[in-house]
């Protein structure tokens, strides 16, 4: 399967990242090299095995569900770009 | 000899005895950094403000005769990625550049209460992403044994600040051999821990399942130090481990018995430097001639680690950096701007969208855009089994590796990287060869086994060799107590840079 610079286009409307066309260029050539790197796995057979997501057989880890201090509401909005002192302030979702 | 050329362990002594104070030793690294960090360019931001009145706290407690942490007056430095409440951590990017954590890292935490004095923030690649510092948004760090030279990566800043003597101890984090690979290109001690050893609770996140924090220092005394105030369970990670923390700093001296290591034949192919693979031979004959038996160990899967790498950990950081959408920190876009350019190109995307795409394409750099498009590629629909699923079978293969390769052996020995530092630039245009730096490190992560990287030699133009132990999950005191029988028998990590 060989990468277009169509696909990185569309990967990256869904990454919400922005390219111009040299960018694009060269994001393309990147990727097809890498990919080609990686498709090296498929050399193996994996048929049987099952995926590791994580290093530890941790399940479930449960606290008590007990209240405890949390973020105060001015430092949780404190590193925001733009609030109000209620809400964080974002440009208009459906249109002005 | 000058205090700052004394190891932690001893400086330690010198401040439990009253011999120094720390307000004179944070002083002294102080002068240093003002002295030669203008060649090195180790650390983003020095605080000296707050650590020397961090030092007179802790010589007021110690006159007063007050209880005193573990690391009572010892000076430190932090690699920006660890969130300290009020204090700016910036992950090397732009786009953290404003953004001053609302909390602690657990890990700050501990310091803190170890009586630790924080002198700075050291660089790094850009959310830790690379191996030769080059990555940071803010300036490239020189290597202190050849400043033309990269220092490695991503912890390149906290490994450079121990070989030039700016800090007695540092801490580093892990992704792939970030912590590993810059401590044997600055010929200094670096220890990955165990996955679930350190809690990673105030870490900003690159690859959550591959991530650990870790201790960098000129011995590995000194990394058992403070390896034991780093390690232990934190109800704040769900991912920590609540495993009993042995006392490294005094086990570190016993030497073990019968020794059985392993090498891996793949860990000496075609394109290691000779001169590595010479003084890597070299520090396997020491290690008999101390009684340890060498055992060949087949690892079928070793040579699959990269690419199993370069898929699992940017499909966990795309997911990761998501997070930064120019609405609840970090770096925004310019609104008007985003206005001017839909308008521009007629784009019915609307605002909102466009904030976001403007504001990552601003805010991060190369690399990091190039990982989340990877990633986000990988866990795209039709092309998530084919990748990220093969992957995560890849990943279970290489455990399995080690799984049976500490049946046999206690530790695996080889090197930590194919080559010593490379000239600054060499790599940067072709991410493919930058990432095949971590050839020898990234199984560990893979696989969620502890690591250490310990100096073995200098090759002839005068650049650091590193020499890499690996343990099973949770054995870093084998791991540490090996090393030191290294160093014990050796003077490699005695060497200094002459810089200035």
């Amino acid at each position: 399967m060989s990468l277009t610079r169509q696909d990185v286009e569309k990967v990256a409307l869904l990454a919400k990242l922005k390219f111009d066309d040299d960018q694009l260029d060269r994001m393309t050539d990147h990727m097809i090299q890498i990919v080609e790197y990686v498709e090296k796995l498929s050399e193996l057979n994996t048929q049987d095995v099952e995926p590791m997501a994580h290093a530890l057989d941790i399940y479930n880890a449960l606290a008590e569900d007990e209240p405890r201090p949390g973020l105060t509401r001015e430092a949780a909005l404190g590193n925001a770009p733009k609030s109000d002192e209620e809400y964080f302030r974002v440009p208009a979702v459906l249109g002005e | 000899m000058s205090i700052i050329n004394k190891t932690a362990t001893e400086q330690l002594a010198l401040l439990q005895s009253r011999e120094i104070t720390s307000v004179a030793l944070t002083q002294a690294y102080l002068d240093r950094i003002n002295q030669v960090d203008p060649a090195v360019g180790a650390f983003l931001r020095v605080e000296s403000d707050t650590a020397l009145t961090q030092a007179a706290e802790v010589d007021r407690k110690r006159e007063a005769g007050e209880s005193l942490g573990k690391l009572a007056g010892l000076p430190i430095a932090i690699k920006d990625i660890l969130c300290t409440q009020n204090t700016p951590t910036t992950c090397g990017s732009k786009m953290l550049e404003n953004f001053v954590p609302p909390y602690n890292a657990t890990v700050v935490e501990k310091l803190f209460s170890a009586d630790a004095v924080i002198l700075g923030r050291t660089n790094m690649d850009e959310f830790a992403m690379g191996s030769s510092t080059e990555n940071s948004a803010y300036h490239p760090t020189q290597n202190p044994w050849d400043t033309s030279r990269i220092p490695g990566g991503s912890s390149g800043g906290a490994a450079a600040c121990i070989a030039a003597d700016m800090a007695p101890l540092s801490i580093g984090t892990d992704t792939g051999g970030s912590i590993r690979q810059p401590a044997a290109l600055c010929g200094c001690v670096g220890l990955k821990p165990t996955y679930g050893r350190v809690s990673r609770y105030g870490l900003i996140a690159f690859a959550s399942s591959l991530d650990q924090i870790g201790p960098l220092a000129r011995t590995v005394e000194d990394t058992a130090l403070l390896m034991e105030v780093l390690a232990g369970h934190d109800s704040l990670d769900s991912t920590s481990v609540d495993t009993p923390v042995p006392p490294y700093s005094e086990t570190v001296h016993q030497p073990l018995q019968n020794l059985r290591l392993g090498v891996v034949e793949q860990h000496f192919g075609k394109g290691i430097d000779p001169e590595i693979e010479g003084a890597v031979k070299q520090a396997i004959a020491t290690y008999q001639s101390l009684g340890a038996t060498i055992k060949n160990l087949e690892m079928p899967h070793a040579d699959y680690g990269i690419a199993t790498y370069y898929i699992i950990a940017p499909c966990e950081a795309s997911s990761n950096l998501a997070r930064y959408d120019g609405a609840h920190y970090g770096y925004r876009a310019d609104q008007a701007e985003v206005a001017a350019e839909l308008a521009e190109d007629g784009s019915d995307e609307g605002p909102l969208v466009r904030m976001y795409r403007k504001t990552r394409s601003e805010g991060f750099g190369s690399e990091v855009q190039r990982r989340i498009m990877l990633g986000t590629y990988a866990l795209s629909e039709g092309y998530y089994d084919a990748f990220y699923l093969k992957a995560l079978k890849v990943r279970r293969l290489i455990r399995q590796d080690y799984d049976n390769a500490f049946e046999q052996v206690d530790l695996i020995i080889g090197p930590v990287t194919a080559n010593p530092a490379f000239v600054k630039g060499e790599k940067t245009s072709d991410p493919m060869t930058m990432y095949l730096e971590d050839l020898y490190t990234v199984t560990a992560n893979l696989a969620g086994v502890a690591g250490i990287s310990l100096p073995c030699g200098l090759t002839k133009n005068g650049l650091p060799i590193g020499l890499q132990l690996q343990a099973a999950a949770f054995q870093e005191e084998k791991l540490l107590r090996a090393a030191q029988m290294f160093q014990h028998a050796t003077d490699f990590h005695l060497r200094r840079p002459e810089l200035l």
